[in-house]
């Protein structure tokens, strides 16, 4: 599958790493060159500095070809606009967008983007750990667990990342 | 009239001041509280101290009756988000959104958001408009429509000097209107051949120009 990734924050820097390693073609594109720190070793995907809303960036990567697009930086609107350009002028099949404002994300939902928020996402989970409710958790906290083993083990030395690069 | 002004900038804040000058109703929504209550003290209590991409507060500033929601502050993505949001929980007024980088024009229109202001585009007019040597004017706007008028003078050595009107790859939805030879106007006939000092009048969409001038002017 070809993905196409705005944003090498956290998230998405991790998500880059992980669909890298299970032999995805990854493009990910940042406005900060710091931003790439949060690449795994080993990264064998492209990385392009530049505007993931930008209407000539996003054509340079390859976005008409890719089979999903992820918007997964720190801005809700830029998410939302660089989604919507993939979806309806790239006409991408998969698009998914990071926008923490849940009420935004419900809006953009029915237009037929993917958007999740990390503020629900998140807070159901832990809500759910809380409440005892294993269903709800279960496969995701093994899952995580599962990976997170494997990341200490191949970056087991500690890496700085510069300050820019920290959000 | 009743004008939702989002964003409270440069541009909103003059926007705002002009509005109510020519005695319509306003309402600045800016998310920064010390400008917020700078445009209070300038302005009266017309300023909506909130987050503009966040439908409740567009609620709040009364959009539901607004004849109008301008989203004018300098990020394109939150003036896009600003529009659809206001499109979805006003449906009644109009939506204007100003656009930093002119190509999003095409992406703003693309994602439903038709009105929409450039002032690189109209600093670009304007320049043009007074260098006489680059021979492509675009005249004028056409208000209700996504047109405009643009005048070419065919240069030589330019890619139409000596093809017929017909054969022009002119832009999806362009015509054009009449040739100026000489002083005179000759009809812009399928068959009508250019000739190097022919003032080609185009009636084209906006977005199109630059294709427009790729045919004409090379």
């Amino acid at each position: 599958m070809k993905v196409v990734i705005s944003g090498c924050g956290r998230v998405g820097g991790f998500l880059a790493g992980l669909l890298d390693s299970e032999g995805h073609e990854v493009t990910i594109v940042d406005l900060d060159k710091g931003a790439f720190m949060h690449l795994p070793d080993g990264f064998g995907g492209t990385t392009h500095l530049g505007n993931g809303v930008d209407l000539d960036v996003l054509r340079q990567v390859g976005v008409d070809r890719a089979d999903a697009f992820l918007a997964l930086t720190q801005g809700d609107n830029r998410n939302l606009m660089a989604a919507q350009i993939a979806k309806e002028i790239f006409r991408v099949q998969r698009v998914v967008a990071k926008v923490n404002d849940p009420i935004r994300a419900q809006i953009y939902r029915d237009k037929g983007i993917i958007t999740f928020s990390r503020t629900t996402i998140l807070g159901l989970l832990v809500h759910a750990m809380l409440m005892d409710e294993t269903e709800i958790g279960e496969k995701l906290l093994g899952r995580m667990l599962e990976v997170e083993r494997g990341l200490a083990g191949r970056d087991a030395k500690p890496r700085r990342v510069p300050a820019e690069a920290r959000r | 009239m009743y004008v939702l002004v989002a964003g409270g900038g440069e541009v909103g804040f003059h926007l705002a001041k002009a509005l109510i000058e020519a005695a319509h109703e306003v309402m600045v929504i800016e998310s920064d509280r010390r400008r917020a209550q700078w445009i209070e003290e300038q302005l009266g209590s017309v300023v909506l101290n909130a987050p503009a991409d966040e439908g409740r507060y567009q609620i709040e500033a009364g959009c539901q009756r607004a004849d109008a929601v301008l989203a004018v502050t300098g990020d394109d993505a939150k003036n896009l988000v600003i529009c659809q949001l206001a499109r979805h929980n006003c449906p009644g007024g109009r939506v204007i959104a100003r656009v930093n980088d002119p190509k999003n024009e095409i992406v703003f229109k693309a994602l439903g958001i038709d009105e929409t202001v450039s002032s690189t585009r109209v600093l670009m007019n304007v320049l043009e408009q007074e260098l006489p040597t680059s021979g492509f004017l675009p005249l004028m706007p056409l208000t209700g429509s996504h047109l405009e008028i643009i005048e070419a003078e065919i240069s030589p050595g330019t890619p139409a000097v000596g093809r017929s009107v017909r054969s022009l790859k002119l832009p999806e939805g362009s015509l054009v209107g009449g040739i100026v030879r000489s002083g005179k106007v000759v009809p812009a006939v399928g068959e009508a051949v250019l000739e190097v000092g022919d003032r080609v009048i185009v009636f084209a969409p906006t977005v199109a120009e630059a294709d427009v001038r790729k045919v004409l002017a090379g």
